[in-house]
């Protein structure tokens, strides 16, 4: 079974206060997450992530579509007993302590009494804050209420948490934790679904991504497939300063370094670039790929789709 | 009643608490010794008239105030401040979330009224030394106080459902004011003629009927509150409560939150 089924879900919002303007948040999406894995929702800033998780949480109705989490519908009970949610930018009743506060959510949870101030205790722990369950949420930074977010999200030992940007507004070491957190819970075998726009933390922990962009989907996989379809690129060095004519005709900057020179062309034509140093006679130092990382499938992905706004505006 | 409901109340009730809504009990407090010392002074047999007829109205005031201000912010700040996203990702409804909140302010009122109430007893004993058997009809008065507060809760939380805070209280209070004439309106009711008369007969009985509610003037009279208006107060104010809370309801379960 799926843990999350997005049948088509859509979101058109009216804006303006007089004469109502339709726009477009979400266009129909259809995605599937299987049980037990990682998945990262990467898009750019208002590509529609947050949009998808409220519409997932129930927080907002949506236009058309549907979907099911852990099998079951989107406002049942029973299945939100067992997820988590980390909304972005996450405020909480700032009258209460953070142990308070975890403990009125757990009684919302229905985690039962006698395990509540244990579990409460061992989270505020695994998030980093043990000696400030005692103080007020009014007194705490912007990344310690994103520790206390995530804490709420995996309080009551969900099945299935949805992060909404979690290494918003975390130190390094926070947000190390927080991948580190992520990857412990993966070997709980939860699920875990969280939208990013850092690309190095997806392509460090994640199963599968989808990339979402002006409320499209754009590409869905594995990191390492997405990438492959991607065409990389070689560096070479050679020894001297001489850069053959063929060579230059290849295409690629080249650069003089000392007495080295440093070229990066497309990986098509790397023999033929290959065979030019050889015939000058040039000294190779090394070929080494460049690595095609998420980043420029990401980029790839977002262009003819800028273009398209570009036209629209 | 369910578990979730409880707690949401409970968590209402120590909000208020901690925003210090019980402050007022120090203002209150110092309004009744201040009344009854001066009224101690200078009347001459009508103190227990003065001091109820006062205390009472003070208790009235005092809690709609608080009902209408704190009731209007009830969901809607939840909605404006984003604390609503963790409440109801969790196995909460949208309607028992209403419907805790809504308890949680009755019972911020209705202590606030126990107190309001012992300040009330205590000028009254002050003024005239010992209490007679007739000042039990002021509990009564109480009792129809709280019911109008339970009305005026159930209303904030209705017009704040769709409107903007201070709209809602600019609703809730001309209905409180307006409410206060009922009978009256109903009366001028009777007078007016043809589809008027529909219009305005539907008007002065959608208004809350709080003039039925008030018995204080008579009850500082020391005259007795019948038995039958003690029952049909009672029906109509739960009825009344529970209609406009089902309004909330239907309201909120349709609404995106920003
Ligand atoms: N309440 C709303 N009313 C109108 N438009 C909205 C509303 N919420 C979101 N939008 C629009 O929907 C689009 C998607 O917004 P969303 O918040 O889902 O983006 P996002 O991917 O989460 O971006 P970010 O990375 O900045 O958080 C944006 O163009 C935004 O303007
Ligand atoms: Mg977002």
């Amino acid at each position: 079974m799926a843990a999350i089924e997005i049948l088509g879900l859509e979101k058109t919002y009216n804006v303006g206060f007089w004469r109502k303007k339709p726009k477009c948040a979400l266009r129909p999406l259809h995605l599937a997450v299987e049980e037990g894995e990682i998945f990262g929702f990467l898009g750019p800033n208002g590509a529609g992530k947050t949009t998808t998780l409220k519409l997932l949480m129930g927080l907002v109705y949506p236009t058309g579509g549907s979907a099911r989490i852990l099998g079951m519908e989107i406002n049942d009970p029973r299945m939100k007993a067992q997820i988590g949610f980390l909304p972005e930018q996450p405020y909480f009743y700032d009258y209460l302590t953070a142990r308070e506060l975890l403990e009125y959510y757990g009684q919302l949870s229905g985690v039962a009494a006698k395990e509540r101030s244990r579990k409460v205790e061992a989270v505020l722990a695994r998030v980093g804050l043990p000696d400030v369950g005692g103080v007020q949420l009014r007194k705490f930074s912007k990344g310690m209420l994103q520790r206390v977010g995530i804490a709420q999200a995996i309080l009551h030992d969900p099945r299935l948490v949805f992060f909404d940007e979690p290494m918003s507004g975390l130190d390094p070491m926070g947000r190390r934790e927080v991948r580190d957190l992520m990857e412990q819970l993966k070997l709980e075998g939860k699920t875990v679904f969280f939208s990013t726009h850092i690309l190095s933390d997806a392509e460090a922990l994640c199963d599968r991504v989808a990339i979402i962009h002006l409320g499209e989907l754009r590409g869905v996989g594995r990191v390492a497939d997405l990438t492959a379809s991607v065409h990389g690129k070689v560096e070479l060095v050679w020894e001297g300063t001489a850069v053959p004519a063929a060579l230059r005709a290849l295409g690629g900057e080249c650069h003089v370094t000392g007495d080295t020179v440093r070229a990066v062309l497309p990986e098509a034509s790397q023999d033929a670039a290959i065979d030019a140093l050889r015939r000058e006679h040039l000294r190779l130092v090394s070929v080494i790929p460049v690595r095609t990382s998420l980043e420029d499938y990401f980029v790839q992905k977002l262009q003819p789709a800028g273009a398209v706004a570009g036209a629209r505006s | 009643m369910n578990g979730r409901i409880v707690h949401i109340a409970s968590n209402t009730f120590r909000e208020a608490v901690r925003d210090r809504v019980l402050y007022n009990l120090i203002a209150f407090a110092l309004l009744m010794s201040g009344a009854a010392i001066l009224i101690g002074q200078i009347s001459i047999n009508i103190e227990r008239l003065v001091v109820i007829n006062l205390g009472l109205t003070a208790v009235s005031l005092f809690g709609i105030v608080i009902a209408i201000f704190i009731g209007i912010g009830l969901v809607s700040k939840e909605i404006e401040k984003r604390t609503l996203y963790t409440v109801l990702s969790r196995p909460v409804r949208r309607w028992e979330f209403i419907v805790g909140k809504f308890f949680g302010l009755a019972c911020t009122l209705v202590v606030n009224t126990v107190f309001m109430a012992i300040g009330v007893f205590g000028a009254l004993l002050y003024v005239s030394h010992h209490f007679q058997t007739a000042d039990g009809w002021v509990l009564v008065a109480l009792y129809f106080i709280i019911l109008q507060f339970l009305i005026i809760t159930s209303l904030a939380l209705l017009f704040s459902s769709f409107s903007s805070p201070l709209l809602a209280a600019v609703f809730a209070f001309s209905l409180f004011v307006i409410g206060t004439f009922a009978e009256d309106l109903r009366g001028f009711a009777a007078l007016t003629q043809g589809f008027t008369r529909w219009l305005a007969t539907g008007a002065a009985y959608i208004v809350p009927n709080f003039s039925a509610l008030n018995v204080i003037s008579s009850v500082a009279h020391q005259q007795p509150v019948a038995g039958q208006l003690i029952f049909y107060n009672t029906c109509y104010a739960l009825i009344y409560t529970a209609m406009a809370l089902c309004g909330a309801v239907l309201i909120f379960e349709h609404r995106n939150l920003k």
